[in-house]
């Protein structure tokens, strides 16, 4: 026993050394987006990790040449009326998938499944004639409707709801309750921690969803943070100061939330495959 | 007190709206698409085409380079990202490491940040003039500055390097996850054995976590050969760019669909079939990935079925 413990030492040094290294690494670029918020572009490409005085200057320029406000109401949209709608949507079709089990369901479910083999990019043709057509083209709904049905979220709720205890819908039933009544008034409030961990992962992958806005949304009053941190950096003298406040802008806010809500977080990404 | 056959009718109420949103915007594009790679637009005149546009992939210099492109970040990122993740999440649940947490949640914050502004970041600390060649001069690992962006090999690995801080603490929270469903007993007694750590990591940890691994290895396949923010924000210009980074080494195969569809005149038909050439692709990997972590067991079962 003795012997085991002295050759794990120099082991445990080493894990300590790469486990500190590694933090340090991954946490050093979001120190540096703090740091740029201040600085001008040239001292942030310079790689200046002192504070500097541009970040009222870089704060205005965001706001004031590039139309970030409207960029941030316009992502906050979209992720917001996506959750809500998303949660509704597909946490009704795994209460039905899950407590209303018929083969026919399954085959059904069978076929959603099937589909999330399917790239995005093999849609993304006939969706983009299918909004032209609908005449959502370059509005929020485009991005919306696309991405509030989610096989994966659908799959997320199923596999959430399997161990739930059913005698406590059974109860409501002979109560008299009727079934929305018992979706909305018993299951729904039982399931809080399921639904806050669906949420946070819809409003991460809407916010920052960039692909399919890209295509839809075509002018400058509809574009979402993520398209105008894009458009900003790909110019050719990008000015690196605003678009660290932009990256600040839009990034530290779900790090705020990621550290709120943290134990969701993970429940939210590790989700499907919990069972 | 509702009949079976009630139930059953309640049930499908529930998935009404899923199954008219899914219909719409999912499965009526993926069919269209199917049809879409049949045919081939000129000018406003669709022709049906059979598989022609399937053999042009073939002769298709850029095809095969967008491929290529993909499969050498598939092959070199993803191995590279799964073991440093198993490593990471292995030290975080042994109990001989303390301020789990801390490490734990400094390793999964990358995860949460947007692919367009980890890539620009990366873009900026890769810069010609930017900080990492700083570094390297300072430490005096290199005479001169890296032109990062000048040529295919530092511009993929800078690709790569990005990807790899994304993901890894990501990647990292299933197998701690996974590894937190082991019972302890497990180790006890191997440590009363006298099996070293190590040793337990491999005979234990590993073969229990085998269904996480295939996991996380089919999702990512899945993911890298979709990746389309990544290289389409690395390259001067961004979608505006006549060439996807130095020697287009930024092609990827997402890329190359949104150019054929998006750059000059439109070519829907055979951009549907680069996807689904995408979609094949993610098969037969997902296929060999099952067949090549299967247990030993299965592959006896399919012998014996086989001498049958």
């Amino acid at each position: 026993m003795k012997k085991v413990k002295n050759v794990a030492r120099p082991g445990l040094i080493i894990a300590y050394i790469l486990l500190i290294v590694s933090s340090f690494l991954s946490i050093f670029p979001f120190i540096w987006i703090v740091i740029g918020t201040t600085n001008t572009s040239g001292a942030i490409i310079r790689g200046s990790m002192r504070l500097g005085s541009e970040l009222t200057n870089n704060f205005n320029k965001l706001f004031n040449q590039f139309n970030m406000a409207p960029a941030l109401w316009n992502s906050a949209k979209i992720a917001i009326m996506t959750v809500f709608l998303s949660l509704l949507i597909c946490s009704m079709a795994g209460y039905g998938f899950q407590m209303f089990k018929s083969k026919g369901k399954e085959k059904l479910y069978g076929v959603f499944l099937i589909t999330m083999m399917v790239p995005f990019a093999s849609l993304m043709i006939p969706l983009f004639q299918l909004v032209s057509v609908l005449n959502i083209i370059n509005s929020p709904w485009s991005v919306i409707l696309v991405s509030s049905a989610s096989v994966f979220i659908v799959f997320f709720f199923r596999q959430s709801f399997v161990n739930y205890p059913t005698e406590i819908l059974q109860a409501a039933r002979v109560d008299g309750a009727s079934e929305v009544q018992i979706f909305i008034r018993v299951f729904i409030p039982s399931m809080k921690s399921t639904y806050s961990a669906a949420a946070i992962y819809i409003f991460m992958t809407s916010w920052n969803n960039y692909l399919w806005p890209l295509i839809v949304l075509q002018t400058k009053d509809q574009q979402t943070t993520t398209l105008l941190i894009s458009s900003m950096s790909s110019g050719y003298v990008p000015d690196y100061g605003v678009i660290m406040m932009g990256i600040a802008l839009t990034t530290l806010p779900v790090v705020f939330f990621f550290f709120v809500f943290q134990k969701q977080f993970v429940k939210g990404m590790l989700g499907s495959v919990k069972q | 007190m509702a009949t079976e056959a009630k139930r059953n009718k309640i049930g499908w109420y529930f998935l009404i709206p899923i199954t008219v949103l899914l219909a719409v915007f999912l499965l009526y594009p993926i069919l269209y698409s199917i049809y879409l790679t049949f045919t081939s637009k000129r000018g406003l005149l669709v022709s049906f085409v059979g598989f022609a546009n399937y053999t042009k992939l073939f002769k298709d210099p850029m095809f095969i380079k967008a491929l290529g492109n993909t499969l050498k970040i598939l092959l070199i990122q993803v191995p590279i990202m799964l073991i440093l993740a198993l490593v990471f999440a292995a030290l975080l649940n042994s109990k001989h490491i303390k301020f789990k947490g801390f490490f734990r949640t400094c390793l999964f914050l990358p995860s949460v940040t947007s692919l367009i502004a980890y890539i620009i970041l990366f873009k900026m600390l890769f810069d010609y003039n930017g900080m990492i060649n700083d570094l390297l001069l300072s430490l005096g690992l290199v005479q001169d500055r890296i032109p990062w962006g000048q040529s295919p090999g530092p511009a993929t690995f800078v690709l790569i390097i990005a990807m790899i801080w994304r993901w890894t603490g990501y990647n990292m929270i299933f197998y701690l996850s996974a590894m937190q469903n082991i019972s302890g007993n497990l180790y006890e007694a191997a440590e009363i054995d006298g099996c070293s750590p190590t040793r337990s990591f491999f005979s234990i940890t590993l073969p229990l976590l085998k269904p996480m691994i295939l996991f996380t290895t089919v999702m990512s396949t899945i993911g890298t050969l979709q990746l389309f923010d990544e290289p389409m924000n690395l390259s001067a210009g961004g979608t505006t760019a006549a060439l996807m980074g130095p020697d287009n080494c930024y092609l990827t195969l997402s890329v190359y669909i949104y150019n054929l569809c998006f750059h000059s005149v439109p070519k829907f038909g055979y951009a549907a079939t680069v996807s689904y050439a995408i979609l094949i692709i993610v098969a037969i990997l997902t296929f060999l990935q099952f067949r090549f972590t299967e247990g030993e067991d299965k592959k006896l079962e399919r012998k014996a079925r086989r001498m049958k």
